[in-house]
C-alpha cells in the first residue's frame, strides 16, 4: 500500500484525487438539484421526497457518510495542495503582471472556502433546522413551509444566490481542470468540454438560485 | 528612446535584494532587450559601479539561458520570445520598466537577476536515457512515424529548458516543463519503451525539488517562449496514471 500513497500524495496523484472527488461533489449537486426541483410541483411533492429519503435511515446514513467523506478529501487534499503551492512560490513579483490566466482559475481556494462556509449555514439551515424558532413548530416533513418562512428574507436569499455564484465560478474552472487532470483532452474535443463545463455551472448556479427567487417573488405559495 | 528601468540587485542568495532605478538614453528601437542591458552595464562600468549580472548566452532563442521577468510577466510583453529576442520597439518611449529575475523555491537567486536552474537539470537527470543502438547512422524511414506525431513530438521537443513556466505559474509548477520533456519522448517509438520508468521518475524529481502541483491555470502556456500548449501537460497525466496504475514500477 505504500505505493499507494506515495502515488496519492504527489504532485499529480493529489490533484487526481481532488478532481475524482470534485466531480462526485458535482454529481451529488446534480441529484440535489433534481430532487429540490419538486418544489415546483407541490407541497406534497417535496414533502414526500423527503420523508421517503429518511424512511431509509441506513440507506440515508451510507449516503451521508459518503458524501461527508467525499467533501471532507475534497477539502483536505486542496488545503494541502494549496499550503504547498505557496512555500513552492514564497515571493510574489512586484508588479503584477497581466492577466495570463482566468479569474476563476485563480482563486479556487476562495471560492471554494466560500462554498463551505456557506454549506455550513446551509446544514444549520435546513438540515438541523437551528437558525430560526418557528421551524420546531412544523411538522417534521413541512420542508415546503419551511422554505416559504426562510424565503421570504431578502438577506437569506441573497446570500444563496451569492452562494451558488461562487460555486459557479469554482465549477467553471474545476468541471473542466478535472478533465486536464485525468488526462483527457484532445484537440478535437477541448472545446466541447470547457463550454459543456461552464454551461453545467451555469446550469446549477440558476437551478439553485430559482427556488429562492421563486419563493422571494411570491411564484410559489 | 529613454527608459526608467527598477532592476532587482541581489549580491548574493542570502541577501535580501531591492529595486534600483537606472535611466537610460539613446536607445535604439531595433536593440534587443539584453543589447539595452549591455549598454546599460557599459555605464555602470565606466561610472566605476558594479554591473546587473543576468543570464544569457546563444541570444537567439535556443539556449533558454535568459530568464527576465519584465513588468511581471515572463520573457516580456511579446508572445512567444525569449528576453533575447525581445526588441525595445515592444516598448513605448519614455516607459518605465521592471526587470526581476525568476522567482521561485527552486530556482534560487545566485545574483541580480541570475537564478540557479539546477533544480531543472535533475528533473532532466532522473528522465534516464532512451535504448537505441549506438553506432552508425540507422537507415532514414527505418521506424516509420505517422507525420502527425512527429510534428506532436516536434512542438514538444521545442522546449529549451528556460524556466519560464514556473517561473509564470502562481503555484511554481514545473508542469509544463516535465509535460514536455515527457510527451516529446513517449509520443516517438525510440522513447516508449522506458516510458513508465521516465514519467515516474520525473514527476518524484519534480516535487522533490520542491516545485508545485499544476491547477491548470494556463499561466504557463501563455509565457513559453516556445508556445508549448498545457495539452503536453493532459498527456503527461496520463501518462502518469497509466504508469502509476499500470504497470510494475512504483513511483
Ligand atoms: C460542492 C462543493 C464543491 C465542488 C462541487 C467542487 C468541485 C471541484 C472540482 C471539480 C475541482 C477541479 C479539480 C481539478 O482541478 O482537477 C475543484 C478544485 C478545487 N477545489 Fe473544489 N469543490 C467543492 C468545494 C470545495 C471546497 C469547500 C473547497 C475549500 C477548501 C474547495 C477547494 C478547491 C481547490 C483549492 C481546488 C483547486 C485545486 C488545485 O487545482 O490546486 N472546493 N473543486
Ligand atoms: S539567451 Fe539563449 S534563449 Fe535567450
Amino acid at each position: 500500500m505504500l505505493w499507494l500513497k506515495r502515488i496519492l500524495f504527489s504532485s499529480v496523484g493529489c490533484k487526481l484525487v481532488v478532481a475524482l472527488t470534485g466531480l462526485g461533489l458535482v454529481g451529488f449537486l446534480v441529484a440535489h438539484l433534481a430532487g429540490n426541483f419538486l418544489v415546483f410541483v407541490g407541497p406534497e411533492a417535496i414533502n414526500d421526497y423527503a420523508r421517503q429519503l429518511r424512511k431509509f435511515p441506513l440507506i440515508l446514513w451510507i449516503l451521508r457518510l459518503g458524501l461527508i467523506s467525499i467533501f471532507f478529501i475534497h477539502i483536505a487534499f486542496t488545503i494541502r495542495l494549496t499550503r504547498l503551492n505557496k512555500i513552492s512560490n514564497p515571493q510574489k513579483y512586484a508588479v503584477p503582471s497581466r492577466e495570463l490566466s482566468s479569474f476563476a482559475s485563480r482563486s479556487m481556494i476562495l471560492s471554494g472556502l466560500t462554498v463551505l462556509s456557506f454549506v455550513l449555514y446551509h446544514l444549520a439551515h435546513l438540515t438541523f433546522r437551528l437558525t430560526n424558532p418557528l421551524f420546531e413548530q412544523l411538522g417534521e416533513y413541512d420542508v415546503y413551509a419551511m422554505l416559504l418562512i426562510s424565503f421570504q428574507n431578502p438577506i437569506i436569499v441573497c446570500f444563496y444566490i451569492l452562494s451558488v455564484c461562487l460555486l459557479m465560478v469554482h465549477l467553471s474552472h474545476g468541471i473542466s481542470s478535472s478533465f486536464q487532470t485525468f488526462g483527457i483532452k484532445h484537440l478535437k474535443y477541448n472545446k466541447i468540454v470547457e463550454n459543456s463545463s461552464i454551461a453545467l455551472s451555469i446550469f446549477l448556479a440558476l437551478g439553485f438560485s430559482s427556488i429562492p427567487i421563486s419563493i422571494f417573488l411570491g411564484l410559489i405559495q | 528612446m529613454r527608459f526608467t528601468l527598477f532592476i532587482w540587485r541581489q549580491s548574493n542568495k542570502e541577501e535580501k535584494g531591492r529595486f534600483k532605478k537606472y535611466q537610460v538614453d539613446d536607445i535604439s528601437s531595433s536593440m534587443s532587450f539584453l543589447e539595452m542591458l549591455d549598454l546599460l552595464n557599459e555605464q555602470l562600468i565606466n561610472k566605476n559601479e558594479d554591473p546587473v549580472t543576468f543570464d544569457h548566452d546563444c541570444r537567439e532563442g535556443i539556449c533558454g539561458s535568459c530568464s527576465l521577468v519584465i513588468n511581471g510577466v515572463a520573457h516580456g510583453p511579446e508572445r512567444g520570445t525569449t528576453a533575447c529576442q525581445l526588441h525595445m520597439r515592444s516598448f513605448k518611449d519614455g516607459e518605465t520598466i521592471h526587470i526581476e529575475p525568476w522567482r521561485a523555491k527552486s530556482f534560487p537567486i545566485n545574483k541580480d537577476l541570475s537564478t540557479n536552474r539546477r533544480s531543472f537539470d535533475s528533473i532532466i537527470q532522473s528522465g534516464g536515457f532512451i535504448s537505441i543502438n549506438s553506432g552508425s547512422v540507422p537507415d532514414a524511414n527505418s521506424t516509420p512515424i505517422p507525420k502527425t506525431i512527429a510534428d506532436k513530438a516536434m512542438d514538444a521537443a521545442a522546449c529549451i529548458g528556460c524556466g519560464a513556466c514556473a517561473a509564470a505559474c502562481k503555484n511554481s509548477s514545473a508542469m509544463l516543463f516535465v509535460a514536455a520533456k515527457v510527451s516529446q519522448l513517449s509520443s516517438l517509438p525510440q522513447g516508449k519503451a522506458e516510458a513508465d520508468k521516465r514519467v515516474l521518475k520525473m514527476i518524484s524529481t519534480h516535487d522533490k525539488e520542491g516545485f508545485g502541483s499544476c491547477t491548470n491555470t494556463g499561466a504557463c502556456e501563455a509565457v513559453c517562449p516556445k508556445e508549448i500548449s498545457i495539452g503536453h501537460i493532459a498527456k503527461l497525466n496520463r501518462e502518469f496514471i497509466r504508469a502509476a496504475f499500470k504497470s510494475d514500477l512504483n513511483l
